[in-house]
């Protein structure tokens, strides 16, 4: 196999996968609650079993995981667009119904900083964050994908990205910030083996009276572009997001990074749709890089 | 450049723009504040007298001791930030998609069963006037 280590002559870190997922709260307690083979749950769990196979033989070093916070950490006073986790640990929020009861997230911050120097000499210029709570935003796809440990089996580097006040950043927006990621990562000279995954989504609206929107069209032909036609789908507009996948659908912005951060081509190793958790269309992906 | 708000056409949402960030915000501020356990006893203890710590209207403070959550909603609150008072009440998020929906909670989770509120028909205002 060429990895990016043998084909720069030099040791590197490198992205090995991708995971796309939706992070919808109530998915997250169903684990915590032991809900997750009721009549109601099982069907979606279910696509997830494959997933957790396949990360635990991969065995990632670090996650990168792409997801939004809900007026946990960041609240209306700073509204950062991107921000990037560089701490030791990020503690596990109380976003106002208690903590969920999952191991504290730790980070790895050599990496995470080289990747935040790398974003802003790259024109990326986020926020670095050394004190982060996390939600179920990056707590729940951790518990899709490894289970429940007594610890997560690799560090996770959060990258936080403003969804919630419109506008958020464009799909366009998004995918170039995981190419640029994607360089970071290459050029960090260590030898690790990084997955991102991209969170959120997909189509849903919590608020007012169109609440309970789902598009399963809109939701799989998003799936079939961001996998094959990623230019296609870094072009969606915010207003065709609001009104086709729902206000809070808008989130699906952040696959983009993940999708940004793999190469131009690749393998879809899994993909699970199913309607409903609580109020959201849950779509999943695992891609892997499809080099020459 | 003029900024496009062609999405004020959707029906039944409202989008969380500069407009209603700058309106909603002592009101979202007062929701983020019941993040914290402590917080959430004392609003409960007294929920008028906890609401004069935050400069919100008399129409926003009505709307929250009556949970009015659409209200909330058209007066700058913000969904994730109004699930806070939600889930102070010990509603869920969908519990509250209901209410604001004005369904049951058993219509509402078997519209989600079937497959959720469809977009044709949910696109546009215009759909919405001539239906109702």
């Amino acid at each position: 196999m060429v990895t990016a280590a043998s084909r720069n002559g030099r040791v590197s870190a490198k992205i090995v996968g991708g995971v796309a997922t939706s992070h919808v709260p109530a998915i997250g307690a169903a684990i915590d609650q032991g809900k997750t083979t009721d009549d109601y749950w099982a069907p979606l769990f279910k696509g997830f079993e494959k997933s957790q196979k396949w990360v635990k033989d991969l065995n990632p070093d670090v996650a990168i995981v792409v997801y939004n916070d809900h007026a946990t950490a960041f609240s209306l006073e700073l509204i950062p667009t991107f921000a990037l986790g560089c701490a030791e640990e990020f503690p596990i929020a109380d976003e106002g119904w208690g903590a969920r009861p999952v191991p504290p997230v730790c980070g790895h911050p050599d990496l995470a900083w080289h990747i935040a120097q790398s974003l802003i000499l790259d024109e990326f210029d986020l926020t670095i964050a050394n004190r982060l709570e996390v939600d179920h935003g990056l707590t729940v796809p951790l518990s899709l994908l490894f289970g429940q440990p007594a610890r997560w089996p690799c560090p996770v580097i959060p990258l936080c990205v403003n969804v919630v006040q419109y506008p958020p950043p464009t799909g366009n927006r998004c995918y170039n910030l995981g190419k640029a990621i994607q360089r970071a990562v290459e050029s960090f000279d260590e030898d690790l083996r990084v997955v991102v995954f991209g969170t959120g989504g997909m189509s849903h609206q919590l608020q007012a009276e169109r609440a309970g929107l789902i598009n399963s069209e809109f939701d799989n032909r998003f799936l079939d572009d961001l996998v094959n036609r990623p230019d296609k789908a870094r072009a969606i507009p915010h207003l065709e997001y609001l009104r086709e996948a729902g206000s809070e659908g808008i989130e699906l912005v952040m696959w983009l990074v993940m999708r940004g951060a793999l190469s131009k081509k690749v393998r879809e190793i899994h993909r699970h749709y199913h309607v409903p958790a609580s109020n959201t269309a849950v779509g999943h992906l695992i891609l892997e890089n499809d080099l020459p | 450049m003029t900024l496009s708000n062609d999405y004020q056409d959707i029906p039944g949402t409202y989008v969380f723009d500069a407009k209603h960030s700058r309106l909603g915000y002592h009101l979202n501020m007062f929701c983020m504040s019941l993040r914290h356990a402590e917080n959430r006893d004392a609003f409960k203890a007294n929920e008028i007298s906890y609401l004069e710590q935050f400069t919100m209207s008399q129409e926003q403070r009505d709307a929250v001791l009556g949970r009015q959550w659409n209200d909330m909603l058209r007066l700058g609150g913000n969904i994730y930030y109004t699930s806070k008072l939600a889930a102070t009440d010990g509603l869920t998020f969908q519990d509250l998609a209901a209410i604001m929906t004005g369904s049951s909670r058993e219509q509402y989770r078997k519209m989600m069963v079937n497959g959720g509120r469809p977009i044709d028909g949910n696109r546009s205002k215009s759909e919405w006037t001539r239906e109702r």
